[in-house]
């Protein structure tokens, strides 16, 4: 082996001096106010919008506006689309690639130090991981009041709080901003963090398409908003036309806005799966590739195979709209079914989308508090992409009773409950690593934990939403709303909370409180569980979803959901306080390797310098030798004076 | 591995017990009282369906807890005297309980697919919407749907009775082609009779969720979406839109009711007589209605000078403009 002997080695020159004015530094990073960054993304967006809009009445002038608003949706499509440019511009999303069309060479790039770069369009994955964490959380947070406000209206059938119209808004916008933010919640922050460090990579493969897709992620986060003042969307998270055909000037909003997070995802996916594949270190092979990332992998996969559906339908919606195409009006031969069919053929592969990185993190976290290696690990991964492969075929059956190919019914009930075999894999993984093992109940063991507890019934209960008769009872009502709450909220959101008490000490070399943490997770769990597990009961007894009056007899049920969704808001209050303690007011430092976790990604420096590995790392094995006397480190790290950790007697030799 | 085999005896006889014990308990206390009720044939077959699934699912969810709580309480640091995990091959992978339990989810999962597939059949389509030309459907249900769009078709007790739901933003209205054709808000079948709900809409799509009688369907803008049941018991019913429809979804809900057959036959003529003006400007029964230009729920183009889409004759066109 004489690998290490052609490593590359990165010299951090500590005199060299700072980029110097004459130089040729991007604008993206240069030091100072007289730059590219967020103001200036601000600034650009709102001269874009006002362009757009202006533009849009200069060349549709006595064009259809929108009924009743005195909107013209041309201009409004184009006040967004500009919007959005505008954005891209100001931040610098486009210098590359302007520059590249104009013929210039790219100017020098390097990164602006301080905290003003999370600020700034910068080629850093961890920059752009830790730039994710905030975003999703101001998702998170925006969703999860507009939850509160729906849970308020349904404490009384018949006291109404809102009225009709903007409760059908904080409904939509509800649903929205939530799956557009569990597009991204662990994928976004923790995946574009970690999936280098852990592949032992030192970069993405297209950086600037990653920093594009989390700053066209933000844009799409403003679009959905621009809803509001044009009075919202009538028609919840799923569009359905010919509602979207009849909604008002907010349904451009909704329309683009799918269309610009889209663009975001396929981002997102594209360098994702192109960096797993490509930059693997030395030595990792397939079968040693942190089982994390084999569930990015996955899901970058269904990122960039399935949101050009919802991008494509998305773009027809708004031609519907501005240019009076028929894509989806039935009076002029378009179809109704067509907005169905295209949503949920994006729709289902973008439930598992929301659920592979939480089996992820889990099946990567349950090894360290339980001191044992991963259980059948070629197992958990092939139930991943088992799983992804899968949920391209069963998208009808969100339309069991719409009348869509009643005939493949059967098909589509086979097809969905086929998925339980590879979801079942999670668990036998998870089960399988827990026996006769010890548990350290940590703060991330825990909520790993209550992933299990939570997904079990999600996913139970999905298999009685899969079998058509019983889907008769169930569909369109509070039972499937709490199923996919129990899959999408119990899964995926406790298991970013996992990853989030688990790497955020190496993020921010802080760690989180544990007391508060246990405050957290118990509150959430305990109210998580009161607040969905009524509305199952609710949904059997009969009420519909999206609904601001219900039976005087359900009552008692939704007002107890209610109270509890209160209390489980308060539990995020508590989340939010233990992130503010541990990372401002009293940060405590965090140990270099605080969980005894042999991932690579802990055995990097800290705090982790900019190319991750001074040297790159050869990989021995994978990451999960726990409990297992003279096993073999999980990498070379080639650095001097660490040859005694990184080798042993079967490691292969790395003398040169 | 004799230690090995004891925690796994006791975790399986601990599952197994309280899965007896919880399956007995469902079947026989909380079973027979779960919604839909037995108003229908379908509200009969969906909650046996509904119950059998429940029988299955039980275990499951008791096994897996039943597994994690047996973890947390023996192999806890917590605990004193936890050994020391191993690490190494043996803890890596397992072949037999690879293959098992591969092997019990994917019987199970065959199973639960025939089931469904079987009962939906059986059931006709289990009050579900089965599309314009229904694959499954009771026996005389096709004469039926063809003889409604004659006008001398007629219903006599034993005979299917077809009953068109109309959906618009944000009401159902009902028509009985055998009947005349005349249409009412007011939702009355008789029991003891396989009814065909043909469901359509004149603007958005709706969804008819007639609760007691385990039906739910969509109403689709110029498409036919046909559903069966048939009618067990007496007695009231909810009717509830549940597909998202704009402003007032939440509003859109009203009451019918079954009736004795001879009851229904009075109500069905006495009404058939007193909406005859009213038939008369309605367009010709037929399974979807073109939207009059206006729509239902005003219009799409609202600038005044509209033209109809179609040269067909459109729904609601023969009114008089209020």
């Amino acid at each position: 082996m004489t690998i290490s002997a052609e490593r590359p080695t990165i010299s951090v020159d500590t005199n060299a001096s700072p980029p110097s004015s004459r130089q040729k530094v991007s604008w993206t990073q240069r030091p100072g106010w007289l730059s590219q960054h967020l103001g200036t993304a601000i600034i650009a967006a709102v001269l874009g919008y006002v362009f757009g809009h202006w533009l849009g009445n200069y060349i549709t002038s006595s064009y259809p506006y929108i009924a009743n608003s005195g909107q013209n949706a041309a201009s409004n499509a184009l006040a967004l689309t500009f919007g959005v440019v505008g954005w891209l511009l100001g931040i610098g999303a486009l210098n590359y690639p302007l520059a590249k069309l104009v013929g210039k060479e790219p100017v020098h790039e390097p990164s602006v130090e301080g905290w003003s770069k999370y600020f700034r369009y910068t080629l850093d994955h961890k920059v752009v991981g830790l730039q994710y964490v905030v975003g999703v959380l101001l998702f998170l947070f925006t969703g999860g009041l507009l939850a509160m406000a729906i849970r308020t209206e349904l404490l009384s059938p018949t006291t109404h709080v809102f009225g009709p119209g903007t409760y059908i808004e904080i409904v939509s916008e509800h649903g929205t901003i939530m799956m557009m933010m569990a597009t991204s919640i662990i994928i976004g922050p923790l995946g574009n963090y970690f999936v280098p460090l852990m592949i032992g990579s030192r970069r993405m493969a297209f950086p600037r398409i990653e920093a594009f897709s989390f700053w066209i992620f933000i844009a799409g986060y403003g679009v959905i908003f621009s809803a509001l003042p044009y009075g919202g969307f009538p028609t919840g998270w799923t569009g359905y036309a010919p509602l979207q055909t009849q909604a008002g000037p907010g349904m451009i909003s909704y329309l683009l806005g799918f269309a610009v997070i889209g663009l975001g995802m396929m981002a997102a996916g594209f360098n994702i799966a192109a960096t797993i594949i490509n930059y693997r270190a030395p030595g990792m092979t397939w079968s040693r590739v942190p089982i994390f990332v084999w569930a990015i992998l996955s899901t970058a996969a269904l990122l960039t195979l399935a949101t050009p559906t919802l991008f494509a339908a998305g773009l027809f919606g708004v031609l519907d709209k501005t240019v009076q195409t028929a894509f989806y009006v039935t009076e002029h031969g378009g179809s109704s079914y067509l907005w169905e069919n295209l949503f949920w053929f994006f729709g289902h592969p973008e439930v598992y989308i929301m659920a592979l990185p939480g089996f992820g993190i889990v099946a990567e976290i349950l090894p360290v508090f339980t001191r044992k290696p991963l259980f059948a690990y070629k197992i958990a991964a092939a139930g991943m992409v088992g799983v992804a492969l899968l949920s391209f075929f069963v998208w009808q059956h969100h339309l069991f009773q719409s009348g869509i190919n009643p005939d493949m019914r059967p098909l589509f009930m086979l097809t969905t409950e086929l998925i339980s075999i590879p979801t079942g894999f999670i668990f036998l993984v998870g089960m399988g690593t827990l026996y006769r093992a010890k548990i350290r109940f940590e703060v991330p063991m825990l909520f790993a934990m209550a992933v299990f507890f939570n997904f079990l019934i999600g996913g139970v209960t999905g298999v009685f939403l899969s079998d058509v008769p019983v889907n008769v009872t169930v569909h369109g009502g509070f039972f499937v709303l709490s199923h996919f709450h129990y899959t999408i909220m119990g899964g995926l959101l406790f298991a970013f909370m996992a990853g989030l008490y688990y790497w955020l000490p190496k993020m921010t070399g802080r760690m989180m409180n544990k007391k508060l943490g246990q405050w957290h997770f118990w509150t959430m769990f305990v109210f998580f569980n009161l607040t969905f597990f009524p509305m199952f009961i609710i949904g059997l007894l009969g009420q519909p979803r999206r609904v601001f009056t219900y039976a005087k007899n359900l009552t008692i049920l939704n007002d107890f959901s209610s109270i509890s969704a209160f209390l489980l808001g308060f539990s995020f209050l508590i989340f939010f306080a233990n992130l503010m303690w541990s990372m401002y007011i009293k940060p405590e430092k965090a140990p270099a390797n605080p969980w005894d976790s042999l991932g690579l990604e802990w055995q990097t420096a800290n705090p982790i310098p900019e190319y991750n590995f001074e040297r790159i790392p050869v990989i021995m094995t994978d990451p999960y030798h726990y409990s297992e006397v003279g096993a073999p480190a999980v990498a070379d790290l080639g650095l001097a004076g660490s040859g005694a950790k990184a080798s042993s007697s079967t490691s292969p030799s790395k003398s040169s | 591995m004799n230690n090995d085999s004891n925690h796994l005896r006791r975790i399986f006889v601990i599952t197994l017990v309280l899965s007896v014990a919880a399956d007995l308990l469902y079947w026989f206390l909380v079973g027979p009282h779960v919604p839909p009720g037995r108003m229908t044939s379908t509200a009969s077959d969906n909650q046996w369906d509904f119950n059998v699934l429940m029988v299955i699912a039980l275990p499951v969810l008791i096994g897996v807890w039943v597994f994690l709580g047996y973890t947390i309480a023996n192999w806890s640091t917590k605990r004193a005297n936890v050994p020391e995990p191993k690490g190494g091959p043996a803890a890596r992978s397992n072949m037999k309980a690879q293959v098992l339990w591969i092997a019990i989810t994917t019987v199970v999962v065959l199973f639960l697919a025939g089931f469904g597939t079987f009962e939906l059949i059986v059931g006709n389509g289990s009050g579900g919407g089965e599309g314009p030309n229904p694959v499954w459907e009771p026996s005389g249900a096709a004469q039926a749907e063809t003889a409604a769009l004659t006008s001398s078709a007629s219903w006599a007790p034993g005979k299917v009775l077809v009953v068109q739901v109309i959906a618009q933003q944000w009401k159902f209205t009902y028509r009985y082609p055998q009947f005349g054709g005349f249409e009412t808000p007011e939702l009355i079948l008789p029991n003891n009779t396989t009814v065909a709900f043909n469901l359509t809409s004149l603007d958005v799509i709706h969804s008819f969720w007639a609760y007691q009688l385990e039906v739910k369907a969509d109403a689709n803008p110029q498409e036919n979406n046909v559903a069966f049941t048939t009618t067990k018991q007496l007695g009231n019913f909810t009717v509830r839109c549940s597909e998202l429809c704009g402003l007032w979804h939440g509003a859109m809900f009203d009451y019918g009711k079954v009736e004795t057959q001879s009851n229904f036959t009075n109500w069905a003529s006495t009404t058939e007589t007193a909406n005859a003006a009213n038939t008369a400007d309605l367009p010709a029964f037929a399974w979807t209605y073109v939207p009059d230009a206006n729509g239902a729920a005003g219009g799409y183009y609202p600038d005044g000078t509209v033209t109809p889409y179609s040269s067909v004759e459109t729904y609601g066109a023969k009114q008089a403009a209020s």
